[in-house]
C-alpha cells in the first residue's frame, strides 16, 4: 500500500509543481486548470492510500516473505454471468442514437438502463447466475 | 451464484473448472469473465485495424497517381478521418487496455479475474457500440465525419460539418471514451487490490506495471476529451458558443482540451506495447530484463511528462508557450532512451531465440527508434514550423503507430499460445514478419522525404511532381506490404487452427502466466507458487537458481525450442 501511494502522490507533487510553472509563465487557464485537476485526481486516493497504510499491518501482497498459505482467506466475491452489463450498454447505446436521430430513441434509452439499474442491483443483493 | 474465492494454495481445490454457465451466444452476451470479455476485445480491435487498415489501402491507391480519381474529393476526407478515428480510437487503445491486458494482467498478478467483472463487460459492450455508432456514420445521407480525426473547431461546428455523421462520430467516441475510463478504473483496483501474496509492486512484470501507468493516465486524459465532446455537442446543437468567436468563445480551447487528452492518449497507447516488449525480450534471451527498476520509473516519469507537452501540437497557433512545451517534451526523451537501452542491455549477451514474437519486437525497437528521434525534431518549434501539417509529421507517427503494430504482433504469438492453448506456425509468421517490417519503412520513410520537400497531409490530389510520384509509390508498395502481411496473420490462424498444443510454458516463460494451464481455467489458478522474485515461474521451474535481487538472477539452461514449422 505504501507503494501505491508515494507513487501517486509523487505524480501528484509532480502535476503541481509542472502546474505552478506552467500557470504564472503562461497564464493560460484552461492547460493550468486540466494540471491542477490532475494534482488532484492523484492527491485524492493518493492521501487515501497512504492514510491507510500507516494503521493498517501489511497485506500478504505488500510482504516479500508471504507464503501463499498467509494469504488464506476470502480474496473477494466474483459475480457469475450477468445479462445487465449488456443492458446497460444498450441503454447507453440507444441514448447516443437519440443526441443523432430523435429524442424518440430515449425511451427504449432510458427504459433499458432503468431496467439495467434495477436488475443489476437485485442481482447484487442475491448473487448473480453461474 | 456469485463465487466467493479465497487464494489457491498449493493442493487444486477450486474445481472452478467445473464452471457451468450459459453456452453459444448466450456465454458471449453475459460473461463476466476477463478471458472472454478480453478475448472480445482483442477480436475486434482487429477487426477495426482490418477496416482502418482497408481504409489506409484505399488513401494510398488514390495517391498513387498525381490526379487520383479513385474516390472524390469528400470521399477522400471522410476516409482519412475515419482512417485515424479507427485505428487511433478503436483499434491500438482497445486492443492493448482492452484486449490483452484484460486477459493477461489478472494472471501476471495471481488473481482470479479483474476486480469489478461486471463493469469489465458494460466497458466491452460501450467500446463494441461505440465502435458501430463511430462507423455507422458511412450508411447517413451526408456521409461519416470528414474534419480530421482531430475535429478541430470551427471545422467542426455545424455550419462547416453538418450532418449525422459528425454527431455519430461524437457519440461513438462518447461511449468508447467510457468504456475506456472503466477499464482505467478496472486495472488499477485489480492491480492495487488483487496481487497474490509475495506480489509485491516491485515484483509485478513491466507490463503490469505499464497497464497500471495507463490505467492512471486514462483517468487523468479521458474525462478531459469526454468533457470536450459534450461541449461540442451543445456548440453544434444547443446554440452555446464554446468554441465560436462569434458568441465570445475560443475555438483553440478545443485545442487544448483535445490535446490534453491526445497527448497523454499516445502514451496510453504506447505504454501497453512498451510492456509487452519488456516482457517479450527478456524471455527470449534468456536472462531477466535489465534495469528493472529503471524500466518502471521511467515509465511514470513518462507518463508524469506526458501530462505537461500537450501545446507541442499546437506549436503554430501562435499563442502557447513554445519553450516550456518545447523542453517538456524534449525531456520525455530521456525515460524513453532509457527503456531502449535497458532493452538492448537485457539482449546483450543473452542467447536470443529469434521467434516470430522476438522478430516482431526487435522491429518495433527499431521502427519504434525512427519514430520516437524524428519526434524530438517535432519538439523543435522552429523545425515543427518547417514541417507542421506536412506528410513528415505524417511519417513520424506512422512510424510510431506501425512501431505499436509490430508489438502488438509480438504480443499476440507471445501470448496467443497462453490464451488459445494451440502454437501459431512459426514460418508463416516469420513471413509475416518480414513482410510488415520491410513494408512498414517503404510505407513510413519515403513520407519524411515528401514532407521535406512540402507535401502537404490530408490532400486527396497533388502536382505533377516526377519525384512526388515516386515516393507516393513506393509508400503505396509499401502500404501493400503490410496488407499482405494482415493476410498472412490471417492465413496463419486458420493454418495453426488448434493444430500444435502449446503446453503450459512453451517458451520458457518467467512471469505467472505461465505457471497455469493453457488456456487458463475458470478463475486463472489451480494452485500458485512462492513469489520470491519478479520472475516467479522460471524461479520454480529452475530450483537450483536462487531467485536474487533484480537483475542478479544466473543465466538458464536453454529450454528446448517449440518447432511448429
Amino acid at each position: 500500500m505504501k507503494v501505491e501511494a508515494k507513487m501517486l502522490l509523487g505524480l501528484g507533487l509532480f502535476f503541481g509543481v509542472m502546474c505552478a510553472v506552467y500557470w504564472n509563465w503562461s497564464l493560460e487557464n484552461a492547460g493550468g486548470v486540466m494540471m491542477f485537476a490532475g494534482m488532484l485526481l492523484c492527491f485524492l486516493p493518493g492521501s487515501y492510500y497512504y492514510f491507510w497504510s500507516r494503521r493498517m499491518k501489511m497485506r500478504p501482497e505488500d510482504d516479500p516473505n508471504a507464503t501463499q498459505a498467509s494469504g488464506a482467506g476470502v480474496v473477494g466475491s466474483f459475480p457469475g454471468t450477468s445479462i445487465w452489463p449488456f443492458t446497460l450498454a444498450m441503454g447507453a447505446f440507444f441514448i447516443v442514437l437519440a443526441l443523432v436521430f430523435g429524442v424518440w430513441f430515449l425511451i427504449p434509452g432510458l427504459g433499458l438502463v432503468v431496467w439495467a439499474m434495477l436488475g443489476g442491483t437485485a442481482e447484487g443483493r442475491r448473487g448473480g447466475k453461474v | 451464484m456469485t463465487d466467493v474465492l479465497e487464494h489457491p494454495i498449493e493442493t487444486p481445490s477450486h474445481g472452478h473448472e467445473e464452471h457451468h454457465g450459459p453456452s453459444g451466444i448466450l456465454k458471449w452476451l453475459t460473461t463476466t469473465d476477463h478471458k472472454i470479455i478480453g478475448l472480445s476485445y482483442t477480436v475486434t480491435s482487429v477487426l477495426m485495424l482490418v477496416i482502418g487498415g482497408l481504409f489506409a489501402e484505399i488513401i494510398r491507391a488514390q495517391l498513387s497517381t498525381p490526379n487520383g480519381s479513385l474516390v472524390s474529393l469528400s470521399q477522400y476526407n471522410e476516409l482519412f478521418t475515419m482512417h485515424g478515428s479507427v485505428m487511433i480510437y478503436l483499434f491500438a487503445g482497445p486492443f492493448a487496455f482492452g484486449g490483452l491486458a484484460n486477459i493477461i494482467v489478472p494472471i501476471q498478478i495471481g488473481a482470479p479475474d479483474m476486480a469489478f467483472p461486471r463493469l469489465n463487460a458494460l466497458s466491452y459492450w460501450l467500446y463494441l457500440t461505440g465502435s458501430i455508432t463511430m462507423l455507422a456514420g458511412f450508411f447517413t445521407a451526408g456521409g461519416a465525419a470528414n474534419f480530421g480525426w482531430v475535429a478541430y473547431a470551427p471545422l467542426s461546428n455545424s455550419i462547416n460539418t453538418p450532418g449525422a455523421g459528425a454527431d455519430l462520430w461524437i457519440g461513438g467516441l462518447l461511449l468508447t471514451g467510457f468504456s475506456a475510463i472503466f477499464t482505467g478504473v478496472n486495472l488499477c483496483a485489480t492491480i492495487f487490490y488483487l496481487r497474490a501474496p509475495g506480489m509485491t509492486m516491485f515484483r509485478m512484470p513491466i507490463f503490469t506495471w505499464n497497464m497500471l501507468v495507463t490505467g492512471i493516465l486514462i483517468l487523468l486524459a479521458f474525462p478531459v476529451l469526454t468533457a470536450g465532446l459534450i461541449m461540442l455537442y451543445c456548440d453544434r446543437h444547443f446554440g452555446t458558443h464554446i468554441y465560436s468567436v462569434a458568441g465570445g468563445g475560443v475555438p483553440v480551447l478545443w485545442q487544448h482540451i483535445f490535446w490534453f487528452w491526445g497527448h497523454p492518449e499516445v502514451y496510453i497507447l504506447a505504454l501497453p506495447f512498451f510492456g509487452m516488449v519488456t516482457d517479450i525480450i527478456p524471455v527470449f534471451s534468456r536472462k531477466p530484463v535489465f534495469g528493472y527498476k529503471g524500466m518502471v520509473f521511467a515509465t511514470l516519469s513518462i507518463a508524469a511528462l506526458s501530462l505537461g507537452v500537450w501545446a507541442h501540437h499546437m506549436f503554430t497557433t501562435g499563442v502557447v508557450l513554445l519553450p516550456f512545451f518545447s523542453i517538456m517534451s524534449l525531456l520525455i526523451a530521456v525515460p524513453t532512451g532509457i527503456k531502449i537501452f535497458n532493452w538492448i542491455g537485457t539482449m546483450w549477451r543473452g542467447e536470443i531465440w529469434f521467434s516470430t514474437a522476438m522478430l516482431m519486437a526487435l522491429g518495433f525497437v527499431v521502427t519504434f527508434l525512427i519514430g520516437g528521434l524524428t519526434g524530438i525534431y517535432l519538439a523543435s518549434p522552429p523545425l515543427d514550423f518547417f514541417t507542421h501539417d506536412t506528410y513528415f509529421v505524417v511519417a513520424h507517427f506512422h512510424s510510431v503507430v506501425m512501431a505499436l503494430v509490430l508489438a502488438g504482433m509480438a504480443g499476440l504469438y507471445y501470448w496467443g499460445p497462453k490464451i488459445t492453448g494451440y502454437l501459431l506456425n512459426e514460418k508463416i509468421g516469420k513471413l509475416q514478419f518480414w513482410f510488415l517490417f520491410l513494408g512498414t519503412q517503404v510505407f513510413t520513410l519515403p513520407l519524411y522525404l515528401l514532407g521535406l520537400e512540402g507535401m502537404p497531409r490530408r490532400m486527396a490530389i497533388y502536382p505533377h511532381d516526377p519525384q512526388w510520384k515516386m515516393l507516393n509509390d513506393l509508400s503505396s508498395l509499401g502500404a501493400a506490404m503490410i496488407g499482405i502481411s494482415t493476410l498472412l496473420f490471417v492465413v496463419n490462424v486458420a493454418v495453426s487452427w488448434k493444430k500444435h498444443p502449446a503446453g503450459d510454458n512453451p517458451w520458457d516463460g518467467h512471469t505467472l502466466e505461465w505457471f497455469t494451464t493453457s488456456p487458463p481455467p475458470h478463475h486463472n489458478f489451480y494452485r500458485l507458487p512462492q513469489i520470491r522474485s519478479e520472475r516467479p515461474t522460471w524461479d520454480y521451474n529452475h530450483p537450483g537458481h536462487q531467485a536474487l535481487a533484480h537483475g542478479k538472477h544466473a543465466p538458464a539452461v536453454p529450454a528446448e525450442k517449440v518447432s511448429t514449422s
